[in-house]
């Protein structure tokens, strides 16, 4: 059996908040297991207030579990204070240190071990080298821009050699253009140093983007855990399909389970879903999740079976793709994502007013459990 | 906008207000330098004799020195609690929190006549001797709130999350705090001290209840009023005292602006 580089065994954490002079249990954290292997870069998403920073926090030492237990590398950490866990942290406001230098900074936490001070300048400088900060070693932290800033926190925390490596929205701060910058960065130095990343953020395109497994957090749970493709591609609840990309939720009465399909009345409609492996019972009323860009639309006077009708209520020209917005007959509006061939008349298919009809094919359509 | 007339008639106000906050003291200052005993004008000429005198009364240069020790070792322990208590307070949460902080502010807004008055019944019951030491103790409790009030805003103005990067990188507790708190609150650390000595060296009402046979300088100088010709003296040290006490307010000032514009800016 391997070790995992950070286990969390039916972890929860229950914080004591006082409102109006009565205490208050608020579960931050609910019965959480989770596995990070070793060498991973392991993502925990979710909206603010979820419990993702909570979590992360519980595997530094910063906050203990109120049951459950956590497991670094295969040991017990439940009772072992920050400064003796094999981690290390690089915060959301970096954190740096405003009376030291930068390499003074980045050389704090080998100081503390007592590593000579020759090893330490060289390591120091090894650590600069790897975020493109070499010639900045002198310099005090608030001389720098945020997105340097940012590279000395990551760079303190790497050169500790940390077994696993906690990041809680380090680029949260960073404006749109270098955050995607950073983001390939980040994950190129985790490939060339080969640490665990254990990685917080809200940002869903960031997360599919970096990691090599997410774990999706909803209220304290983890809704789904998983690689990007399978999150994206067959997310388990209304939750996931929701938060991670665009979904269209479509509701409708089963009304025949085949092998493959199962198929929904929508109005007076039928439309074919992959049901994996489930089949519903007849008639109860379900939810399909369906992303924009799976579906296409045709012209309301083609004949097609297993299709919703609709009218174009808008049209959204966002270069790449047009959206169109449509009411189904139902009442409800779905979202349908065209991409723009070439030419002028790239855009505009479809006008404002006109009567369509949708269809997809049934493995692009999910049937959710809730 | 303001209009020129508003403004120019608030600069008169001000200076107004400055002159007679200060006239008094810059009136110190002149007749420590005039060559008579009674402090009337016309002046009758300069002289340095008061200040000459000065050097060559013992008695007085002695309570100098009781008060000088007085102020650095009260204010020494005063800045080292009032740390203690503002770590406490801002960092932590406990039962009984704002009690404590209302404890700790009581001395702010009891009269010091009434405290120097009932720490002496409390000193004769468990038989502690009057002396500038026992007045030195009650300066520590007078003067720990003002440290714990500047040293406080110093680490509400800085993210706690600077100590848990330090334990995050391998520090202890103490370790952190040594390392970090500690070297980031120095101004403030240091303009603390510097109040608090300021406190002590000027406090009388306390004092002069609790100095016994060693009076500080304040209860000195009061004393020395009895006698009109020694009032010159009184003069020449209170201005010399005067300069002083305004150059330490000032710089204790400069220095916790100057430590928060320099780590402002992260």
């Amino acid at each position: 059996m391997i070790d995992f580089a950070v286990e969390l065994m039916n972890v929860s954490k229950i914080f004591i908040a006082k409102r109006r002079g009565t205490l208050e249990d608020i579960s931050a954290v609910k019965e959480m297991n989770l596995a990070i292997r070793p060498g991973e870069f392991f993502t925990l998403l979710g909206p603010s207030g979820c419990g993702k920073t909570t979590t992360l926090r519980l595997i530094a030492g910063f906050e203990m579990p109120s049951s459950g237990e956590v497991f670094i590398q295969g040991k017990v950490m439940n009772k072992v204070p920050p400064y003796r866990r094999p981690v290390n942290t690089v915060f959301q406001n970096y954190a740096l240190f405003p009376h030291m230098t930068v390499a003074g900074n980045v050389a704090f936490g080998l100081s503390i071990k007592r590593v000579p001070r020759v090893e330490q300048e060289k390591l120091v400088a090894e650590a600069l080298e790897l975020v493109q900060l070499g010639e900045m070693g002198e310099n005090k932290p608030y001389q720098l821009s945020g997105g340097q800033q940012q590279r000395v926190a990551l760079a303190r925390a790497l050169v500790n050699k940390p077994a696993v490596l906690l990041l809680d929205e380090p680029l949260g701060a960073l404006d749109l253009k270098l955050r995607k910058a950073m983001q390939i960065e980040l994950k190129q130095i985790q490939m060339q140093v080969g640490i665990t990343f254990v990685y917080v953020t809200h940002d869903q395109e960031e997360a599919l983007t970096m990691s090599d497994r997410i774990a999706v957090i909803h209220k304290g749970m983890i809704q789904q855990c998983g690689d990007p493709l399978t999150l994206y591609e067959k997310p388990v609840n209304r939750f996931v399909a929701d938060f991670i990309g665009e979904s269209n939720f479509i509701k409708g009465h089963v009304d025949q389970v085949t092998d493959e399909t199962v198929l929904i009345r929508v109005g007076n409609e039928t439309v074919a879903i992959g049901g994996g492996d489930q089949s519903p019972p007849l008639g109860k009323e379900v939810v399909a999740a369906i992303r924009p860009e799976k579906m296409t639309l045709i012209g309301s006077d083609q004949n097609i079976d297993r299709a919703l009708s609709g009218k174009v209520e808008q049209v959204i020209y966002v270069g790449a793709d047009t959206r169109y917005l449509i009411t189904l007959s139902t009442g409800s509006t779905i979202a349908v994502r065209v991409q723009n061939g070439g030419g002028d008349g790239a855009a505009g298919y479809y006008n404002q007013g006109d009567l369509v009809k949708i269809f997809w094919s049934p493995e692009d359509a999910r049937l959710l459990v809730d | 906008m303001q209009s020129r007339g508003d403004f120019s008639f608030l600069s008169l106000y001000f200076w107004l207000v400055v002159l007679i906050l200060f006239l008094p003291i810059i009136l110190l200052i002149i007749f420590s330098f005039n060559n008579s005993t009674s402090l009337v004008f016309p002046l009758k000429g300069f002289t340095l004799d008061w200040y000459r005198h000065l050097r060559e009364n013992t008695e007085m240069l002695k309570t100098v020195r009781t008060s000088v020790f007085l102020g650095l070792g009260s204010s020494l322990l005063a800045t080292i609690l009032g740390t203690m208590g503002a770590i406490a307070v801002v960092r932590f949460d406990f039962p009984g929190k704002s009690a404590f902080v209302a404890v700790v502010a009581l001395p702010l807004v009891i009269p010091y006549v009434i405290l120097g008055v009932s720490l002496l019944i409390m000193y004769h019951s468990i038989g502690i001797h009057l002396s500038a030491w026992a007045a030195g103790l009650a300066h520590v409790v007078i003067s720990m709130p003002y440290a714990m009030l500047i040293v406080g805003a110093r680490l509400v103005g800085f993210p706690q999350n600077l100590e848990e990067a330090a334990m995050d990188l391998g520090a202890t507790y103490w370790g952190a705090l040594l390392r970090v708190t500690i070297p980031i609150c120095s101004p403030a650390l240091l303009a603390a001290f510097l109040l608090c000595f300021t406190i002590s060296f000027d406090e009388f009402a306390i004092a002069s209840f609790l100095v016994g046979t060693q009076p500080t300088l304040p209860v000195y100088l009061y004393s020395q009023l009895r006698f009109p010709t020694r009032l010159p003296l009184v003069v020449a040290l209170a201005s010399i005292l005067m300069v002083v006490s305004m150059i330490i307010v000032l710089s204790s000032d400069w220095l916790r602006h100057g430590g928060e514009v320099r780590t402002q800016r992260n």
